[in-house]
């Protein structure tokens, strides 16, 4: 547990005192919502809703990608001499949720600034971003230690991640619609149940399947 | 030629199931009219995919555990067959769409899935493409192919609570369930299926043996 917390803070403050990358990533979410802006205006509410979640995968690719692929292949042969496998997941799947869902916190108030603010219900809708990051995250960051061992780049994460993520991204914009329109929708919790099954099974699948991938 | 029973038994189900598919009489529906006689042909695919599918995911959780490289040319070699099951099934299956459906894609469930199931079997062999070393190759790849796998099967049960399907059998469409599925029509879907799957596990065995071959070779010094 402690060596959990002290991992999680050391990647925090890593990237507290590389200010660079981090606020590349903020730039990177400007950028990629100006540009939505840019060739869409202010679009109606489901094409909203669509829009802020494509804006999610992307932010997801490229902010979490950095939580394997930013540390130095030597540098988890001395991680392998003093953490446990699962532990070192754990700490990173967590740090990589709280990126997440700060840097959605962060798009979310860019595209009600620039695209309108169709939320009716705040306090769901940031629920749902907030599992939406958790989901997130963990596959992507299960993905970026695949990625990170077969010695790629960010981009063989993307396509090995986006078909798998596409029924959670489904899940999400469906919750997400309760908060921005007023249709009443049958089974919310149920589905919301589902994505924080799924995002615990996807932890445990990792937790089980990272240790093969650790050992050389 | 005692263990050679099966292709035998393979072969003659399916000339039986393409000359009796085409040939046997089946039940008149409405819209569905001829095109019923795709189920000896477009259903198989699936249940051959499904199946190769598993067996590849087992001999996957076989490598992580025994760490023989003789798993992994296994579980490649079920997986591409799959894949290309899955290729086939997808064409048989719009093919059949567009006659009853009027267009070759409507965004059913059961497209849906397989879509998602053959783009991350794609993005596993671009994984495997993209990693020199062998073992790390069949360590990583297994570790993919079990976790792929495993979201995949929750996956059949989001999906269809997300969009309607079209298929027969689903949304108040005539099926091929117990009071649709013709006597006539089972006697060549069953053979049939079994058919199909023993021409997919029989393609996989030579596959291997290539590729077991090749190991050795390269291997050998």
């Amino acid at each position: 547990m402690n060596q959990l917390i002290s991992l999680v803070k050391k990647d925090l403050l890593i990237e507290w005192r590389q200010k660079h990358t981090l606020f590349g990533v903020l730039l990177y979410v400007g950028a990629t919502v100006f540009a939505v802006y840019i060739m869409n205006g202010q679009p109606e509410v489901k094409v909203w809703n669509a829009l802020f979640w494509i804006t999610q995968l992307f932010v997801a690719v490229n902010s979490v990608a950095k939580s394997f692929l930013q540390e130095h292949p030597n540098r988890f042969r001395y991680y392998f001499t003093v953490v446990k496998p699962s532990t070192f997941l754990l700490a990173k799947m967590l740090y990589s949720m709280v990126l997440m869902l700060g840097i959605s916190l962060i798009s979310l108030f860019l595209f009600s600034i620039l695209l309108g603010n169709p939320v009716i219900q705040t306090a769901v809708f940031v629920g749902v971003t907030a599992a939406g990051s958790l989901a997130l995250s963990a596959v992507f960051t299960f993905l970026s230690a695949i990625a990170a061992r077969a010695q790629q780049n960010a981009a063989l994460m993307a396509i090995l991640g986006f078909p798998l993520v596409i029924p959670v991204l489904m899940i999400l914009s469906n919750l997400a619609l309760s908060a921005i329109s007023p249709v009443y929708q049958e089974g919310w919790w149920v589905m919301m149940l589902v994505l924080l099954a799924l995002s615990i099974l996807v932890i445990i699948l990792g937790l089980i399947l990272f240790p093969f991938l650790w050992q050389e | 030629m005692r263990s050679n029973w099966w292709k035998i038994l393979c072969v003659v189900l399916l000339a039986y199931a393409i000359i009796g598919g085409l040939l046997l009489p089946v039940p008149a529906r409405h819209i569905l009219n001829e095109t019923i006689r795709n189920l000896y042909f477009h259903v198989p695919m699936w249940f051959g995919m499904m199946l190769l599918f598993g067996i590849s995911f087992y001999h996957s959780l076989m490598y992580l555990r025994k760490q023989d490289m003789n798993y992994d040319i296994k579980a490649v070699a079920f997986l591409k067959i799959g894949v290309l099951f899955s290729c086939l099934g997808m064409i048989t299956g719009m093919e059949w769409a567009k006659y009853t459906w009027g267009e070759p894609w409507s965004n059913d469930p059961k497209q849906l899935a397989t879509a998602i199931c053959m783009l991350s079997y794609f993005a596993y062999l671009i994984l495997r493409g993209g990693i020199k070393d062998e073992e790390k190759r069949a360590k990583i790849s297994a570790v993919y192919n079990v976790f792929a796998f495993a979201l995949m099967i929750p996956l059949l049960f989001i999906l269809p609570r997300m969009v309607d399907s079209l298929h027969p059998g689903n949304g108040g469409n005539p099926g091929f369930n117990s009071y649709d599925l013709d006597s006539r029509m089972r006697l060549v879907f069953y053979p049939a299926v079994i058919g199909w799957f023993l021409l997919g596990y029989w393609i996989s065995t030579l596959h291997i043996r290539i590729n077991q071959i090749n190991y050795k070779r390269d291997n050998t010094f």
